[in-house]
């Protein structure tokens, strides 16, 4: 890494920003899901503008930069809620009624999977498996991994949650 | 004392109870050296997690840390990987392969620039081993690497661990930092000739940059596409370099090899399955958690001496082993030992070591559709019988249990499988059929009760 910014000057320089958090990258192609994290990261999103910005910054295509956002089910193309939960769909979870569980999510937030709520507060995500499995049912709030989530839990891990 | 399981809620009371002196409670496990779930281990990788502070070097060292990287440091190439091989290591990813093959493969070949890539991107789900490892013991992982490095004359390599993993990829790069400032990694390494330096690389939420090839594509910046062989990794991997890849389990049991020498890690086991293997006890199961254990354990023992049997109390109805790609295993199989060839016997397969327990509630046709659902979610999209396949699978398992032309759809399923086994590059495709059909196998009944499915 080379070049350190503040969030500050990321904001204010937003259009710019992929190319900061490139030149932090030496414009490295092979750091291209780095820097994407990374701008994920600081600006909440990938927006649609900062994919030309990458690809020159990197010398690689527009198209290659669009193939990798594309492929990854982390890239978010559009803003996401303050908050993100991130629900385990796979089998362990399962096996402890984490079905149920997402279910009733849904039902408590009234979004599908893959939505953001009427209020912008949470985006609803799954994932398949946060190696939480001897504590299942399990789910990342933001960053933080939970087990053992029951639809009661989850309610007070909500109003937990700053709005 | 241990106690547990702990919520933010008994804080209070535990404080109350003087839990920090060994005080009365009802969480109480007693003393941590005398709980048989652990006491019954044969902790080789895991010696020392959860005994030391993960991040702090003078406990690594105490607890014999980097005693198998002193030791390599003083010997060539050539005699860490005889070394490696003769411990019978095989890949702990799930394929099985002997490390020292691979190893020496690299070592063999001439190449201005080798790589070693660590493979953390653990997405089966029931397993959790190589996040332990990462978060309880980070520098047994970067000598394990060093040693790989040193072995096969690697000067750089990467850690790719999965993005649903933040703890393990902080404590990752904080372990970096302080065996760099240590000089464990870098430039000339303990003063030797040997530079070895480290990065972490996160993924992105792409299960198939599991399989090996389309991580190296993930590295590389790409979309992770799986990568026909050959070439072989060894032989052409990161930017077409020989690279050694390996699990993080993989990695994790060389510095035991080198330090106590691979005849003492090889007579653990049975059979072609030698040392140890940290099996995961996951899903419906009272004691879950990680139990590392020579192999030729059943899964009877793993799943009823130390896991309890069920978290709800009900009867236990099947068992996936080893990933979303692993066989269900029926009651009736649960005295069948741990081991590859076992197992492979068996059309199941011991993969990763995880072991997930579903109860009787389960409905194993669900189970089957899901199974092909993550395969058409999470496929590369290269092989069409993988992508298209998939998805038609859903469908063929809706029409089954919907009762829809029963026998015609159930051969049409099993048709549809053997295309996908016949026709992937990778065990993406070709291994969704296992959990699959297993569960058409054992569970008939489950694919003929239209009403409870269609009321879901
Ligand atoms: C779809 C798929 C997913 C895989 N996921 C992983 C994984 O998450 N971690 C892993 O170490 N190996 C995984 N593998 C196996 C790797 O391709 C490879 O065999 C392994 O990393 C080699 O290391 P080892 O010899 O130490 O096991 C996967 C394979 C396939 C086909
Ligand atoms: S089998 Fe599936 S995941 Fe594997 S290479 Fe083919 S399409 Fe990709
Ligand atoms: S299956 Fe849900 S955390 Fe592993």
């Amino acid at each position: 890494m080379s070049g350190k910014h503040t969030l500050l000057e990321l904001h204010s320089a937003k259009p710019d920003a992929a190319s900061i958090i490139a030149a932090r990258y030496d414009n490295k192609p092979d750091a291209l899901l780095e820097i994407l994290h990374d701008l994920q990261h600081e600006v909440g999103h990938v927006p649609e503008a900062s994919l030309p910005v990458l690809a020159k910054a990197l010398n690689i295509s527009r198209a290659e930069v669009h193939g990798v956002v594309t492929f990854y089910h982390d890239f978010r193309r559009k803003p996401a809620g303050r908050h993100v939960v991130k629900v385990c769909r796979a089998e362990a979870c399962q096996s402890m009624k984490g079905e149920e569980l997402a279910k009733a999510i849904e039902k408590s937030l009234k979004v599908k999977f893959g939505e953001t709520t009427a209020d912008g507060k949470v985006t609803l995500e799954a994932v398949y498996c946060l190696g939480l499995c001897s504590t299942a049912p399990a789910m990342l709030v933001d960053e933080r991994p939970v087990g053992r989530v029951s639809p009661q839990k989850f309610e007070t891990l909500m109003t937990e949650l700053a709005s | 004392m241990a106690y547990g399981p702990v919520e933010a809620s008994d804080a209070a009371s535990l404080f109350a109870a003087k839990f920090h002196e060994g005080g009365a409670h009802k969480l109480s496990l007693g003393l941590t050296e005398d709980i048989p779930f652990l006491k019954n281990q044969e902790r080789l990788t895991f010696a020392r997690c959860g005994i030391t502070d993960p991040l702090s070097l003078e406990d690594y060292m105490k607890l014999g840390g980097f005693a198998g990287l002193k030791k390599a440091l003083t010997m060539t190439g050539a005699a860490i990987v005889a070394e490696v091989s003769n411990s019978g290591l095989r890949g702990r990813g799930g394929a099985g392969f002997p490390t020292g093959i691979k190893w020496k493969t690299v070592h063999d070949v001439k190449a201005d620039q080798k790589y070693v890539c660590c493979n953390a991107d653990e997405g089966d789900s029931g397993t959790f081993a190589d996040r332990m490892v990462m978060e309880g013991d980070p520098f047994m992982l970067i000598e394990g690497m060093v040693i790989a490095g040193v072995a096969g004359g690697a000067t750089k390599g990467f850690i790719y661990i999965r993005s649903e993993y933040p703890d393990a990829i902080n404590t990752m790069k904080d372990a970096i930092r302080i065996a760099t400032a240590a000089k464990w990694l870098g430039q000339h390494i303990q003063g030797t000739e040997h530079s070895f330096s480290l990065e972490v690389r996160r993924g992105a939420g792409a299960y198939i940059c599991g399989e090996e090839t389309a991580m190296l594509d993930s590295l590389e910046g790409k979309r992770g596409m799986v990568r026909p062989k050959p070439p072989i990794p060894a032989l052409q991997g990161l930017f077409g370099k020989p690279t050694i890849i390996n699990n993080v389990l993989s990695f994790a049991a060389v510095p035991y090899i080198l330090a106590e020498g691979g005849e003492a890690y090889k007579n653990y086991g049975m059979g072609r399955s030698r040392g140890t293997l940290p099996f995961q006890l996951a899903g419906n199961i009272k004691q879950g958690g990680l139990v590392e254990k020579a192999f030729g354990i059943t899964l009877r023992q793993l799943i009823e001496d130390f896991g309890g049997g069920t978290a709800t109390g009900k009867p236990l109805r099947a068992v996936q082993v080893g990933g979303p790609l692993g066989s269900y295993i029926p009651i009736s199989q649960l005295d069948m030992p741990m081991d590859y060839e076992t197992f492979a016997a068996a059309s199941a397969m011991v993969g990763h070591g995880g072991v997930v327990v579903f109860d009787d509630s389960v409905d194993m046709a669900a189970q089957a559709r899901f199974a092909m659902e993550f395969c058409a979610i999470e496929s590369c999209g290269k092989c069409t019988p993988c992508r298209i396949g998939s998805t038609r699978g859903v469908e063929v398992i809706d029409r089954i249990v919907a009762g829809e032309s029963r026998e015609k759809n159930l051969l049409l399923l099993d048709d549809l499988c053997q295309t996908m086994i016949d026709g992937s590059l990778c065990a993406m495709g070709g291994l969704t059929p296992m959990p699959v059909q297993s569960a058409v196998r054992f569970w008939p009944e489950d694919f003929d009760r239209p009403m409870k499915v269609a009321a879901e």
